[in-house]
């Protein structure tokens, strides 16, 4: 009986059949694959949002919700922004040279006001939020500190431009999102095309 | 009981009932030598099993919806009647099933168990070790409490430190951009079904892997050498009834430690739920001081211990990973000419000393704050850690080993 075996017939069909199997096996994965991919009810989400800024005290800074993550403003006093230019040696990227922000925010206080600050409060590290620790040289933070963000997981340090310090394990400066004025008072946060119309 | 007769011989006739009973458990030799590092691994079953039973009522009364997860946990814990007990009981079982695996681990690595012919074996069990590790941080995730959105958020957040697919990567398992409600929906998917099923089916795996091969024992000699008339080891005896037994006096021990903690301290100071996960989570805010769950603090401590390279995050990513599933080289790192720690010389416990070490302090800085002098101590931990494996093959080659025995030694 084995004698009459076409053996490369056989191999050809085995081979044809596992190749059409394989096939029909990633098709019927693509779906399963696709329903991992984020939803068009999340892709949706994420609409610009507007923030009344004229109640942030100097020095203070406000949180708001967009996309789901923090974005801080902060406005700035003098003596901060003063203190901004003091350390460019200590940063891994004092010159923002890393496309971290819009291009009308490549400036040296990485803001459209240097008073108003506007930044995404996710690390750049593993994503969790710093803290906001504008004192300067407090106890736990040392003499070096000129304020800025602590990130308490894993200890990365960022300027009040959101410069991320030299040693810290975040690679890069925190991401400052597209933003515009629509008044001396009200910023639209995630949107910076339409001038006056949100 | 003819009755009872007729019916395990109509059954036997269709299923190999007896056959099954004989080779698993009444004719399965174990060495007669298993001392209580042979525990953990009855313990480690008897865990899945309250995990498995726990969480199916767990399942019956929690909503795995961000807007109202936190709310039907303390529902859980507040309204459904001994609903706190099933919880605490899950939640205690979770910590103890790592507990009962690393000790079950360590075993086999002082006794050698992961050697020729126990390599596959070893494999199937690092898996299942993977597998769990996904099971727990999912599973952490559903109370969705501030500890387990930050954790989800920076675990998550490894993979996109991965070169060029990163970012893609890490929306696939979210779901979403950010961590979110359908993270949480499938988080909640793969916790109840997939991993549980998975775990299932490799550890009935890891099972039937080591009937075929036989147990190793304390002093890492292979009982099948030396057989009776009958072809039964002279060093075995029967797994039932006399290793259940055994096994019973450490399952009832167990499960007096088990109680204790359920009743008297189920969130254990901290370690086992932690006290950030009684707040809601709040994407706009991350507590000021977070850490993971015990069981994952000596790889975490790793990760933070690696600094940015080539402003990237991802070799600290990949240490950590290495780190993880560096136990599954054993069975080739070892070149030593015994297997058990009984007969090895100073150089590889010196070794083992060290690893030891370095696992439980990197476990505990991986709890403490990322301040400069515990980077450093991090640092060196993890070296002492990653020389256990890889001056493996050259401390156990020129180590003084002692003779083996010819037969097991026991008490």
């Amino acid at each position: 009986m084995t004698d009459n075996v076409d053996r490369s017939k056989r191999r050809l069909l085995l081979a044809a059949t596992s190749a059409a199997g394989g096939v029909a096996a990633a098709g019927m994965a693509t779906p399963f694959v696709l329903s991992f991919m984020p939803s068009e009810r999340a892709k949706a989400a994420g609409a610009p949002v507007e923030v009344d800024i004229s109640g942030i005290e100097p020095g203070t800074m406000k949180v708001v919700e967009w996309q789901g993550k923090p974005v801080w403003v902060v406005r700035r006093t003098q003596e901060m922004i003063d203190l901004l230019a003091k350390h460019d040696g200590e940063l891994t990227d004092p010159a923002c040279n890393v496309p971290q922000q819009p291009d009308y925010c490549n400036n040296p206080n990485r803001s459209i006001k240097p008073e108003v600050f506007v930044v995404i409060g996710i690390c750049t590290h593993l994503g969790c939020s710093p803290s906001y620790r504008p004192e300067v040289a407090p106890v736990d933070l040392g003499a070096n500190w000129a304020g800025g963000w602590f990130c308490p997981c894993h200890g990365s340090r960022f300027d009040l431009s959101a410069r991320v310090y030299k040693g810290s394990p975040a690679p890069t400066n925190l991401i400052v999102p597209p933003h515009q004025y629509l008044s001396e008072t009200v910023l639209l946060i995630g949107d910076d095309k339409q001038k006056g119309a949100a | 009981m003819k009755y009872l007769k007729n019916l395990l011989g109509w059954v036997d006739e269709r299923f190999p009932l007896i056959e099954t009973w004989e080779f698993h458990l009444s004719k399965y030799y174990a060495p007669k030598n298993f001392n209580f590092w042979y525990f953990f691994g009855s313990l480690a079953l008897l865990v899945l099993v309250i995990q498995i039973v726990s969480g199916i009522f767990l399942t019956m009364s929690y909503k795995p919806d961000a807007l109202i997860a936190f709310a039907s946990v303390e529902y859980i814990m507040r309204d459904v009647q001994s609903g706190w007990l099933i919880r605490y009981i899950h939640s205690t079982g979770a910590s103890m099933f790592f507990i009962v695996v690393y000790l079950h681990m360590f075993r086999g690595m002082i006794y050698g168990s992961y050697r020729k012919p126990r390599e596959l074996l070893w494999i199937i069990g690092v898996v299942i070790y993977l597998a769990l590790m996904a099971e727990a941080f999912m599973g952490y995730l559903l109370p969705w409490g501030q500890m387990s959105f930050w954790g989800a958020q920076v675990i998550v957040n490894l993979f996109s430190s991965v070169p060029f697919v990163g970012n893609e990567l890490s929306v696939l398992i979210r779901g979403d951009f950010v961590i979110s409600d359908a993270t949480l929906n499938r988080f909640f998917a793969l916790h109840v079904i997939a991993i549980p099923l998975l775990l299932a089916g490799i550890v009935f795996v890891h099972l039937v892997a080591l009937h075929a091969v036989g147990s190793n024992n304390p002093d890492g000699i292979e009982i099948k050498k030396k057989k009776d008339a009958n072809g039964i080891p002279l060093d075995g005896i029967p797994f039932f009834p006399y290793v259940v037994l055994k096994d019973i006096v450490a399952v009832v021990l167990f499960l007096i430690v088990f109680c204790a903690i359920v009743f008297f301290a189920p969130d254990m100071g901290g370690y086992f739920i932690e006290a950030n996960n009684f707040v809601p989570a709040n994407p706009m805010q991350t507590p000021a001081h977070i850490a993971p769950v015990w069981y994952f603090t000596p790889y975490y401590a790793i990760l933070r211990a690696v600094p940015p390279l080539f402003g990237s995050q991802f070799p600290g990513v990949i240490a950590m990973g290495v780190a993880a599933v560096a136990v599954l080289f054993l069975p080739w790192l070892d070149r030593g000419p015994v297997k058990s720690i009984r007969y090895r010389g100073t150089l590889y416990k010196g070794f083992l000393a060290s690893f030891v070490i370095s696992f439980i302090g990197l476990g505990y800085l991986g709890l403490m704050p990322a301040t400069p002098t515990y980077t450093v101590i991090s640092q060196v931990l993890s070296v002492v850690y990653f020389a256990f494996f890889i001056l493996m093959p050259w401390y156990t080659k020129i180590d003084k080993c002692k003779p083996e025995p010819d037969r097991v030694t026991s008490k």
